[in-house]
């Protein structure tokens, strides 16, 4: 390991003045003074948000509008402050989407509770929670701050994947259904 | 006789409130510069959204105001006075209510003396002063010190430990440099009342008046700068600000303190950053002499003001002595945001081994050298001395 040998002969008499050194800070914080500033006027001006940003968990659809979300409750259960509740719900039969089987019919998630740790996006085998840019929260009471299902979609907005999962999925049991060769 | 003598109590009670109101804004505006002046230099913007509702629809001027925050004071005030005002049960309640006022008196009673400019009575040069004392230093030495009763009584009867270590501290701070600031300024009363000095005594007004050839921070530069820094020490400002040092002793004296009671703390540690300020200016800075005259120039480069129409004149020697004044008060500030806090031992001993020393020899070696140049230029020329 490289040794640095550090300086310690003593000050000499106008070191011992501590005037060098106070007129040099005094020279520092002027230049300071007159460089320009670096303040975001917040409320006005926004910061950028990088990618990846780990904000406000939220939901989302697929191209074709469908929820991702299957209630697999694989995120309740990871969720380590377990701020999100989810109340499952079946898909009647003649929905469009019936053959997802499931979907929430309630999802909360306690924006209080949530300490925006990421794991609910990594669980979900649906890719339908992420953590994205709405960083300010705020409400008048306890109960504003617990976000439903509706409001979870609408700051989600939809994804642009293209997997289709399910829609491939019931393909397929169609045409195994017809004709029965793979 | 009687009516003349109401007229004269009247207005003298008229100025001193007009003294008050300025030594009270000054106090509370140099809160926000140096909330200002902190975010400068830290590469910030400073207090900047506070609008009153009719004045900052003024177009062009009123976006500014609220930008340079100009009703920040307002807003901290009415902040101040409007919080609840809790008395923690613990406290000695007699002295915990005494101390803010009288850490805030001291510093306004001072200003009594306080010449802060000139006008002309007839042909002669007369102070603008509430009461032209002739004791006008020695009144601000005793009454300037006297505000470190506020800080000892406030952390005695917080009755808890820290306000208690912000007390004794600023106690032994107050004693330590109080010596090398009262001898400091020595050399300064020698001159005045030295050669070529008109009436003599300690009063400010011939300080100023005797510092027309030549500022005395110019050539006693020693002098200049110990008093400078116990001026920094007596008003509790950084790097001397042991009484209250966050980070040791949580807010020092005034940690129990809340509400209006901390605001008087405060505007009295301004007040008196003020009113010290003012004092260096007219001890070593020729109070609103406008430029020294080196003994060559004319007598108008020092005094233009009497030159001038009368009511101009004073105007502009009171606007020229709060303009230096404010560039102490800056000063103040910029060091308080360059500097960290010495230590409690570098406090003392800066104080004892250094400062006292220093102003002692200073003290000896000015009063020798006006004394020679009193007996080569100035004894002939006097005959009343001699006398
Ligand atoms: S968000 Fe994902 S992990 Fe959570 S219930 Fe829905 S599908 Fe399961
Ligand atoms: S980000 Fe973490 S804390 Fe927040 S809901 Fe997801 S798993 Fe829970």
């Amino acid at each position: 390991m490289a040794v640095k040998v550090v300086d310690r002969s003593p000050l000499n008499f106008w070191e011992k003045t501590y005037m060098p050194q106070v007129l040099g800070g005094l020279k520092i914080t002027l230049d300071n003074m007159l460089r320009p500033k670096v303040t975001l006027q917040y409320p006005e001006e926004r910061p950028t948000i990088p990618d990846n940003y780990r904000g406000v968990p939220t939901l989302v659809r697929d191209p074709n509008g469908r929820e991702k979300c299957v209630s697999c409750q694989l995120c309740e259960f990871v969720c380590p402050p377990k701020a999100i509740r989810i109340t499952p719900g079946e898909i009647e039969d003649g929905d469009e989407h019936e053959h997802v089987e499931k979907r929430p019919k309630d999802f909360e998630i306690n924006m209080l509770r949530c300490i925006y740790c990421g794991m609910c996006q990594e669980v979900c085998p649906e890719e339908a929670i992420f953590l994205q840019d709405t960083y300010s929260v705020s409400g008048y009471s306890r109960e504003e701050l617990v976000y439903h299902k509706a409001k979870l979609y609408e700051l989600g907005g939809t994804l642009p994947d293209q997997h289709y999962k399910w829609d491939r999925k019931k393909d397929a049991e169609e045409k195994a259904a017809a004709g029965g060769h793979h | 006789m009687t009516d003349s003598l109401v007229l004269d109590i009247v207005l003298k009670v008229v100025f001193a409130l007009i003294f008050v109101v300025v030594i009270m804004t000054l106090a509370a505006y140099s809160v926000l510069a140096e909330r200002k002046v902190a975010s400068w230099i830290q590469g910030r913007v400073g207090p900047n959204r506070t609008a009153l509702p009719g004045l900052s629809a003024i177009p062009v001027i009123g976006p500014h105001l609220v930008k340079m925050g100009m009703w920040q004071p307002l807003a901290d005030g009415v902040k101040f006075l409007f919080k609840e005002d809790p008395i923690p049960g613990h406290v000695n309640k007699l002295y915990y209510v005494l101390a803010p006022c009288i850490a805030l008196v001291p510093a306004l009673t001072t200003m009594v003396v306080l010449p802060v400019g000139q006008y002309l009575d007839g042909d002669i040069v007369k102070p603008i002063v509430l009461a032209n004392v002739d004791i006008g230093i020695l009144f601000i030495l005793a009454f300037s010190s006297l505000g470190v009763y506020g800080i000892v009584i406030g952390g005695w009867a917080a009755n808890s430990k820290y306000p208690y270590f912000g007390g004794i501290r600023s106690s032994a701070q107050m004693i330590s440099y109080e010596l090398a600031m009262g001898m400091s300024i020595l050399p300064v009363f020698i001159w005045a009342n030295g050669p070529g000095a008109g009436i003599g005594g300690l009063s400010l007004f011939n300080v100023v008046e005797s510092q027309q050839a030549m500022w005395l921070g110019v050539w006693m530069p020693i002098p200049a700068f110990i008093f400078l820094t116990s001026l920094y020490a007596e008003t509790n400002r950084l790097p001397f600000d042991m009484p209250e040092s966050e980070t040791e002793l949580v807010g020092g004296f005034h940690t129990e303190y809340g509400s209006f009671k901390f605001g008087l703390f405060f505007v009295g540690e301004y007040a008196h950053m003020v009113i010290g300020s003012a004092v260096f200016t007219i001890l070593f800075l020729g109070g609103w002499n406008f430029l020294p005259t080196f003994g060559v120039l004319p007598d108008w480069v020092a005094d233009p003001w009497s030159l001038m129409p009368n009511w101009l004149g004073s105007t502009l020697s009171v606007i020229y002595f709060i303009g230096k004044t404010l560039f102490f008060v800056f000063l103040f500030m910029w060091v308080r945001w360059t500097l960290p806090r010495f230590r409690y031992d570098q406090v003392m001993t800066l104080g004892w081994k250094y400062l006292v020393p220093g102003a002692l020899i200073c003290v000896v070696a000015y009063a020798i050298i006006i004394g020679l140049w009193d007996i080569a230029f100035t004894i002939e020329e006097t005959p009343a001395i001699v006398e």
